[in-house]
């Protein structure tokens, strides 16, 4: 194993970045800021209490686009996988967390936040595959 | 009003703090997933950042008996473990390697004109639809 691109500090700024924008949704709704929980429930609900739910979507999809407009030159974006890849891991993502009750942000960010034990064994759980998947895909394949 | 101003900030704020970090980066989400080959620690930073501030906050919260703008803080459903839960985080897993996606970054990268993006995002919707809208047991009967 070698460290490499390690960048310490912006990723310690942006993380706080995002503990705070689900401090102020947690401090002014009473709302877990958790993006497959979020998703999921506009999706299948249509009826619910929603206009929440739709505007912190929209502020995601919003900050990607500030960032293109104001500074595409500071955005780093690389993908490797191809489509087909992209469907499967898509299908993956959404059905584990609907069924896992939650993802980086509502187990990963907000549930460890809170100390909560099943957020932690989660966490570790998609870590954990997580790893393993990029072993077998990058080294074994 | 300011519900629906709080949680578009609240979106922008997170969305802000995925490109500030790079989650928003899927090269980036699999460095730090490559623990075997070229690791690169800096989302364990990102994870610590973000577990802290809000772990503040939350515990900070105790003191009030409702939020700012509701009625109530709507707590996460006291669920025990099960297999559920382990299963969906392994799968959700198995997904975020294969392609360095997790849900937030994928919504914050859509607007970076890379169509492969919205491939990711509509399966993963897709994929979201048959445990949420799968046949529940009534907790009513229907006939006495």
């Amino acid at each position: 194993m070698t460290i490499v691109d390690f960048t310490p500090l912006s990723a310690l700024i942006g993380g706080a970045f995002v503990g705070l924008a689900a401090a102020l949704l947690w401090w002014t709704l009473g709302r877990i800021a958790g993006v497959s929980n979020v998703l999921g429930s506009v999706i299948t609900e249509p009826a619910g209490d929603n206009a929440w739910r739709i505007a912190f979507l929209a502020g995601l999809l919003v900050s990607g686009l500030t960032a293109m407009l104001l500074a595409p030159g500071a955005v780093h974006f690389e993908l490797k996988a191809g489509a087909g890849q992209l469907v499967i891991a898509g299908l993956l993502v959404g059905f584990g967390t609907q069924l896992g009750g939650g993802c980086t942000s509502g187990h990963g960010v907000c549930g460890v936040g809170r100390l909560s034990m099943r957020s932690v064994v989660a966490t570790l759980c998609f870590m954990a595959s997580g790893m393993l998947t990029v072993f077998v895909v990058g080294h074994l394949l | 009003m300011s519900r629906v101003l709080a949680a578009f900030l609240s979106g922008l704020l997170f969305g802000a703090g995925l490109l500030v970090s790079q989650m928003s980066n899927p090269a980036k989400v699999i460095g730090f997933l490559d623990i075997t080959g070229s690791w690169d620690p800096s989302l364990a930073f990102v994870m610590a950042g973000a577990v802290a501030v809000f772990g503040v906050a939350y515990f900070s919260s105790k003191r009030r008996t409702a939020p700012l703008l509701a009625a109530q803080f709507a707590m996460p459903s006291l669920r025990s473990f099960d297999l559920r839960l382990v299963a969906g985080s392994l799968i959700f897993g198995v997904g975020w390697g294969l392609s360095g996606f997790c849900p937030g970054p994928a919504l914050v990268s859509c607007a970076f004109g890379d169509s492969r993006v919205w491939v990711f995002v509509a399966a993963m919707i897709l994929g979201m639809l048959p445990y949420r809208l799968r046949p529940r047991p009534r907790s009513i009967p229907s006939q006495a």
